[in-house]
């Protein structure tokens, strides 16, 4: 399964059927989609989307119905992406993704997560790798899916602490070379002084941020508006970077988990928030791993192989895992829902 | 039969109406009503409708949502003090009848009580007219709820107990307990805006809410949420009840959207039909042009000079040099005209003149001519052919190679000077201007530059480039004295309500065009605009006694 091997773009449509034939988890899908049918007519309202080759999205229409489709309700989403931090990254830009930037996206989940389960009091979220350089977060519970379009951009709001991005954040020219750019961050020109001297002597970033800290605090008294500057810093830096119009409305739609992201064919697969730092999304595998990781399968243990689903066998198993876990916490809520739905209350 | 009997009359008929349509099956739900009695409190959740007499002043409520969103506009920060301040200043200034209803405490009087009643009658009777578009909705419960806030805060400063309005109402937001709030007092004092120690926690008491109800404060980040618990303090209580009256607002306004069908073919109706439209300033779709004028393809060229909002007169002269528009252009310009008086056949003959001279004839009639028909499209059918009202243009997207949009928004500052230099503006207004610009004053800065052609004001200000039009011509025919907009044509109304409501009297349009005032000829225009009339006059009327 490991790969560093470049995917082949032009196999996509020859491998699509196999994998949603033999490999997609359809019946987790359901369980997850249906919420447990309450109202009984919940899953035939939703809708669905699925990438195939060159970003087309395929949006399933019901035909009977197809004039004027509004999604009943829709999950609280969330979309992170890489690009967003290519004014504070410096080593990849774009769509390139390697593991020191990905800490950022692991800081990113870390904190979303603890916001929206301790402060808004969600349950049921899901991460999912989006197959390239970002995540999505799906927040599920049954609270969360009938809020309203200005609730959903309250909640996005408070959460998105790093704003108003584009034509402020391009006005911050990194350009000075044996500077640290971080310097240029630093409002008050006695204190840039200060540290243009010292820092070029730091060899690692640590090293530099511990330098930084130090010289503001020295400094702290003299002036008011450094109460808050090595915060302030730390927020520009790592805080989640949010497409925060993805979040406001409910006709938006993300990349369905375990679909296949075309350009890289990397399953979109779901991980645990807590596990955020030790994801490795150049080791999420591809669609023309896990075919030839079935083929492998099979062919080594012929009788029994019959019997093991299909993505049993392959490196997808753990991320199916994550997801199933995170379906069952979802199907407690989805009893009770029932339950009250029937005229029965939990005493 | 006397002046006054003619007003009593189109009260009595007004009456009637707004109590048959709240009494129709689509809005019967508890048929007694005991809050409106007594209208216990200054303000209300208007939940239930009135019932009784109605007299046509009741309207003067649009005139402080008016107000409101004048001041908004005008760049005072919302629910700021020099907000409110301005707010009610305006309303003392104009004499507004809810300045009495928000008087408290002490013993009731007649006037209160007749002015909380007319603030409940006439929210109904809006209603009915903002309910019609998203647009409108949206309009209406944005300002509704603005002026709920403004009252609320006032009538709380004067030190109001709300106890009472919040049982009414159904409202109940718990308090948290000592130990509650002894145990977060820590995340209290963190999280809550204006609270920056434990001390100030002391005498404060907390409500928690679901934060759906505090969205505002969440949004901001300005209370301590927990588990989905937004702490409200005990001072920010009109936040959370005005987040309340704003979504049963929303829902009320669909409602009665949804049952207009079933009451809508009631003739009597038919002046509250198009009453958004006269109104908000925002629709100006009906079938004839609005100012009740024809203009012909070779006016435009004048007109453009002297009556047209810089966004028309721009794409005007584009026309005039390029012969050719892209399609937002056609859409903007083209709509503007019909409603301004050009008839489908002149505007057919105006732009195939000068798109023929880029393209042959035949092209013209196959790729554009359709469209332009399409504009002129039947009526009833529930297609948007009304032309864009300032917001939609502003708005817009402006794409490489398009004319269309608004100058004082998509046009560069340097390009916009220079056009208004050319058009003779002088500099101190021009620099003024772009300032408003600059802040985004787009409509106040157009509103500036009506001033500096026509030296008198609009003092609703511009909200509809036909609006712009119909005003400009008004002033330029004197059908209209500049800046006393709203006293001159009254005298005449007795004649007129009396007479056209016999007849329809197509007999009196030969009347000296010049000594009709504009509500009088529309009175005259033909039977359709009777209704119509008639209330435009009660309104006026009513302003003016
Ligand atoms: S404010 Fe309205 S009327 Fe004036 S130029 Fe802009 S769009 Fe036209
Ligand atoms: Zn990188």
């Amino acid at each position: 399964m490991a790969n560093e091997k470049k995917f082949e773009v032009h196999l996509l449509p020859d491998l699509l059927p196999v994998y949603y034939g033999r490999l997609f988890p359809y019946e987790q899908y359901y369980k997850w989609l249906s919420y447990g049918n309450v109202p009984k007519t919940y899953f035939p309202h939703r809708e669905f989307s699925f990438t195939l080759a060159d970003d087309i999205y395929l949006r399933p229409k019901d035909h009977r119905t197809v004039t004027a489709f509004v999604p009943l309700e829709k999950e609280l989403v969330f979309d992170i992406d890489m690009t967003d931090y290519d004014e504070v990254r410096y080593c990849c830009s774009g769509a390139d993704i390697c593991l020191l930037c990905w800490k950022y996206m692991a800081v990113a989940v870390e904190i979303l997560d603890i916001g929206l389960r301790e402060d808004f009091g969600f349950n049921h979220i899901l991460w999912v790798f989006s197959g390239r350089r970002g995540v999505h977060g799906w927040v599920c519970d049954a609270r969360a899916r009938s809020l309203s379009q200005l609730a959903r951009s309250a909640v996005a709001e408070y959460l998105q602490v790093v704003r108003g991005g584009e034509n402020q954040t391009k006005k911050v020219i990194f350009n000075s070379s044996d500077l640290h750019p971080f310097i240029n961050l630093i409002p008050d020109p006695e204190l840039r002084e200060n540290l243009s001297k010292v820092m070029p002597k730091c060899c690692n970033s640590l090293q530099r941020w511990e330098t930084i800290k130090n010289e503001i605090e020295g400094m702290k008294n003299k002036k008011k508006s450094f109460t808050h500057l090595t915060t302030e810093i730390m927020f520009q830096l790592i805080y989640p970077r949010l497409d925060i119009n993805v979040s406001k409305g409910i006709n938006h739609l993300l990349k369905s988990p375990f679909s296949i992201h075309p350009k890289t064919g990397r399953v979109c697969v779901p991980f645990n928030a807590s596990d955020a730092y030790a994801f490795n999304p150049l080791r999420v595998p591809t669609i023309s791993d896990l075919i030839e990781e079935v083929g492998e399968f099979d062919k080594t243990r012929t009788g029994e192989a019959v019997k093991i689903t299909d993505y049993k066998k392959t490196s997808m198993k753990s991320s199916i895992f994550v997801f199933e876990k995170f379906l069952s916490g979802l199907s407690k809520e989805n009893a009770a829902r029932r339950l009250e739905e029937n005229g029965w209350c939990m005493i | 039969m006397s002046f006054s009997t003619g007003k009593a009359m189109i009260t009595y008929f007004h009456t009637k109406i707004i109590m048959e349509i709240y009494s129709t099956k689509a809005f019967r739900r508890k048929q007694k009503i005991l809050v409106e009695s007594s209208y216990s409190s200054s303000l209300q959740f208007y939940s239930e409708p009135p019932t009784g007499n109605i007299t046509l002043k009741e309207f003067d409520e649009l005139s402080f949502l008016r107000a409101i969103e004048r001041i908004n506009l005008s760049g005072h920060a919302k629910n700021s003090e020099e907000w409110m301040q301005k707010i009610f200043e305006d309303f003392q200034k104009n004499k507004f009848f809810i300045i009495s209803a928000d008087k408290i405490g002490g013993t009731k009087n007649e006037d209160v009580i007749n002015a909380r009643r007319k603030d409940h009658l006439s929210h109904f009777i809006l209603r009915l007219a903002y309910c019609r578009s998203e647009e409108l909705r949206r309009w209406f419960v944005a300002q509704e709820t603005d002026l709920f806030r403004a009252r609320f805060v006032r009538v709380a400063k004067m030190g109001a107990d709300f106890s009472s309005f919040l049982k009414e109402n159904n409202l109940h937001f718990s308090q948290i307990s000592e130990e509650e709030l002894k145990q977060e007092s820590v995340n209290l004092m963190m999280a809550t805006y204006n609270i920056n120690s434990v001390d100030q926690l002391e005498d404060k008491t907390f409500f928690k809410v679901p934060f759906v109800e505090a969205l505002e404060l969440v949004r901001n980040r300005k209370v301590f949420l927990k588990k989905g618990f937004a702490y409200v303090p005990s001072s920010d209580l009109v936040t959370l009840v005005s987040t309340v009256f704003r979504s049963k607002l929303s829902q009320a306004l669909t409602a009665t959207y949804k049952a207009l069908p079933q009451i809508e073919d009631d003739e009597r109706l038919y002046s509250l039909k198009d009453f958004d439209k006269r109104h908000t300033g925002s629709d100006y779709s009906q079938k004839k042009s609005a100012s009740g004028q024809q203009i012909t393809p070779e006016m435009l060229n004048h007109l453009s000079t002297t009556s047209f909002p810089l966004c028309m007169r721009h794409m005007h002269e584009y026309l005039n040099t390029q012969h050719h528009l892209k399609h937002g252009g056609r859409m903007q310009y083209g709509l503007f005209l019909k409603a301004a008086g050009l008839k489908l056949e002149d505007a057919l003959k105006f732009w195939r003149s000068h798109f023929t001279k880029n393209m042959d004839v035949d092209k013209f009639e196959k790729q554009y001519a359709y469209n332009i028909r399409h504009n002129y499209g039947k009526e009833g059918k529930r297609t948007d052919y009304t032309p864009y009202s300032c917001m939609k243009i502003i708005t817009t997207n402006v794409g490489a190679g398009d004319c269309h949009g608004c100058p004082f928004k998509h046009n560069d500052s340097n390009i916009l000077k220079q056009k208004l230099i050319n058009y003779q503006v002088s500099s101190d207004i021009v620099n003024e201007i772009l300032d408003l610009t600059n802040k985004h004053h787009y409509q106040i800065a157009c509103q500036r530059y009506f001033e500096a052609k026509h030296h008198s004001t609009i003092e609703s200000g511009v909200n509809h480039p036909n609006q712009y039009f119909e005003e400009s011509v008004a002033i330029l025919h004197g059908t209209k004295t500049p800046n006393k907009a709203a006293s001159t044509p009254n005298i005449k109304y007795q004649h007129s309500v009396l007479t056209s409501q016999s007849q329809a009297s197509p007999s009196t349009q030969s009347q000296n065009a010049a000594d009709i005032s504009g509500v009088e000829s529309m009175l005259f225009d033909d039977d359709d605009d009777m209704d119509d009339a008639l209330f435009e006059v009660a309104m006026q009327t009513d302003v003016n006694s």
